[in-house]
């Protein structure tokens, strides 16, 4: 691994000061995901800010009735917390989906939502990635593109997103509040993975000097109709081929509202209002089903190894929306498909 | 800052961390770099804890930190300074093999062995946590720590075994 030198923050504030102060530093809190990519060479700061002593490690109540999760709870204790359990299972599920359980005790709330993909050609130094090396090419577009992306690729990057944590919260609408030299504000979960366009070494809209102290879930968290879909190469601890995160409220066997987020298909979590307000008002039907998933995947376009993932994706929108509608949630021990 | 150029800066001064390693208390001096796994078997001799992919894929690194199950190879040492560390060389008390580790003679659950430490702490962080009921939720729970002997029916015996002796 390269050399650097090592700080810890003794606060927010202080944890901005020192970003601020060294353009070279970059944040660690659980370290899964920056301490590989560092042994790979593809990370090289040349000092590590500690946050991970920071005092941002409460799930609390929020006035409107949500709750703000600190950047620094660990993903295990997150998902096995009463509130997220209860309130958001389909949240905790996600989470249980990912990784394994000795990296979901090591990382971070925030953490996850700043994981880079895990294209082999970001990895592999010895290769062209716009990602890692902004100008040089993309390896992947005509490369081994198995688990690429589906939807808003461009030319210059078809990775995705790794995370399954953010495709829960993309589907939940929840809000990253963050801290910089400017003071603080929040971005909607939406705004805060950017599509690659021109510029995919910028995974995310948080500034430089920024730091992730909370994610806020509203209160809306679909308990009673919800599910977590991943299909991947093996049955556990492994990247999703596909992830869909399903919220319904039912009225009957009618729909009254539909949100469904994909993980897997691209840079980001990926949803479509133009698929879910397709379901608003219709009758739980696998016909009704069909229709939305060919909306959502109207535009999708595939490359050389993962033209399958358009049909891959396809049945399991419907497979999670209708375990969803019928209250039977994917159980993420059991590896057969309700 | 405006004095740090691209080209190379000095090699950071080592860094003392003091830890409780399987009871005992430890101070090194290491540098940011060092990981876990590399001040366990390097500076405190402490080679039960196993170095396999150094990625975190593959679960032979676990210990406990603080009581939760960790790959000590993506942890750096520095960070975990006033920890305490449980390796597979603390788990046996006064000459009697803790109850994972008996587990794991009694049904076989090891070949060539190099997994094994890894997947007795994982298994004692498991059996802590207490959320693993099945087999099916024992072998999802376990699924950071690979056996390429692919003892995993002996492990999950063993493991089911431990955590019923516990209850």
């Amino acid at each position: 691994m390269i050399n650097f030198d090592y700080v810890r923050a003794t606060d927010v504030a202080d944890a901005i000061r020192k970003i601020s102060a060294t353009p070279t530093a970059k944040f660690i809190a659980g370290g899964t995901n920056l301490v590989d990519l560092m042994k790979d060479d593809v990370e090289r700061p040349k000092t590590l800010i500690d946050i991970s002593r920071l005092p941002l490690d409460k799930v609390e109540k929020t006035a409107s009735g949500g709750l703000r999760i600190g950047a620094l709870v660990p993903n295990s204790d997150l998902s096995y917390h009463p509130l997220i359990a209860s309130q958001y299972p389909v949240l905790a599920s996600a989470i249980q989906a990912g990784a394994s359980q000795q990296l979901r005790n090591m990382a971070s709330t925030g953490g996850n939502l700043l994981q880079r993909t895990r294209c082999a050609y970001f990895y592999d130094t010895a290769t062209s990635c716009n990602k890692r090396s902004p100008g040089s090419g993309c390896s992947a577009l005509e490369g081994l593109n198995r688990i690429h992306a589906i939807l808003g690729w461009s030319p210059s990057c078809i990775a995705v997103h790794p995370s399954d944590m953010c495709v829960a919260l993309a589907m939940l609408e929840a809000k990253v509040h963050v801290s910089g030299p400017d003071g603080a504000r929040e971005i909607a979960f939406a705004d805060f993975h950017r599509l690659p366009g021109e510029t995919p070494h910028v995974d995310t809209n948080l500034g430089a000097h920024e730091i992730i102290t909370a994610v806020e879930l509203p209160p809306q968290g679909f308990a009673r109709h919800h599910t977590y879909i991943k299909i991947r190469d093996r049955l556990s601890y492994a990247f999703a081929l596909i992830a869909v995160a399903v919220g319904l409220e039912m009225e009957g066997d009618s729909i009254r509202e539909a949100r469904f987020a994909l993980g897997g298909v691209a840079h980001k979590p990926w949803r479509s209002s133009e698929a879910e307000a397709a379901l608003a008002g219709q009758k739980a039907s696998r016909e009704n089903f069909e229709k939305a998933a060919a909306i959502f995947l109207r535009d999708a376009k595939g490359f050389a190894h993962n033209g399958f993932k358009i049909d891959l994706a396809r049945r399991a929108i419907v497979r999670a929306l209708t375990q969803a509608a019928h209250g039977t949630p994917q159980v993420q021990a059991i590896k057969k498909l309700r | 800052m405006a004095s740090q150029s691209a080209e190379s800066i000095a090699v950071p001064a080592k860094i003392e961390v003091s830890l409780t390693v399987n009871g005992v208390a430890a101070k090194l001096q290491v540098a940011p770099w060092t990981t876990l796994l590399d001040a366990l078997r390097d500076h405190l001799d402490l080679t039960g804890t196993k170095k396999g992919c150094d990625h975190g894929q593959c679960g032979a690194c676990t210990v406990l930190v603080d009581g939760r199950r960790v790959v000590s190879c993506l942890t750096l040492a520095v960070m975990k300074d006033g920890a305490e560390v449980t390796t597979v060389e603390g788990l046996a008390k006064d000459g009697v093999l803790h109850p994972v580790q008996q587990a794991f003679i009694d049904h076989d659950a090891f070949q060539c062995g190099y997994c094994t430490p890894g997947q007795i702490c994982s298994a004692v962080g498991l059996i802590a946590e207490g959320k693993a009921k099945t087999p099916e939720e024992i072998r999802e729970l376990m699924s950071g720590n690979l056996c390429r002997c692919g003892a995993y029916q002996n492990i999950v015996a063993a493991i089911r075994q431990a955590m019923e002796a516990r209850s």
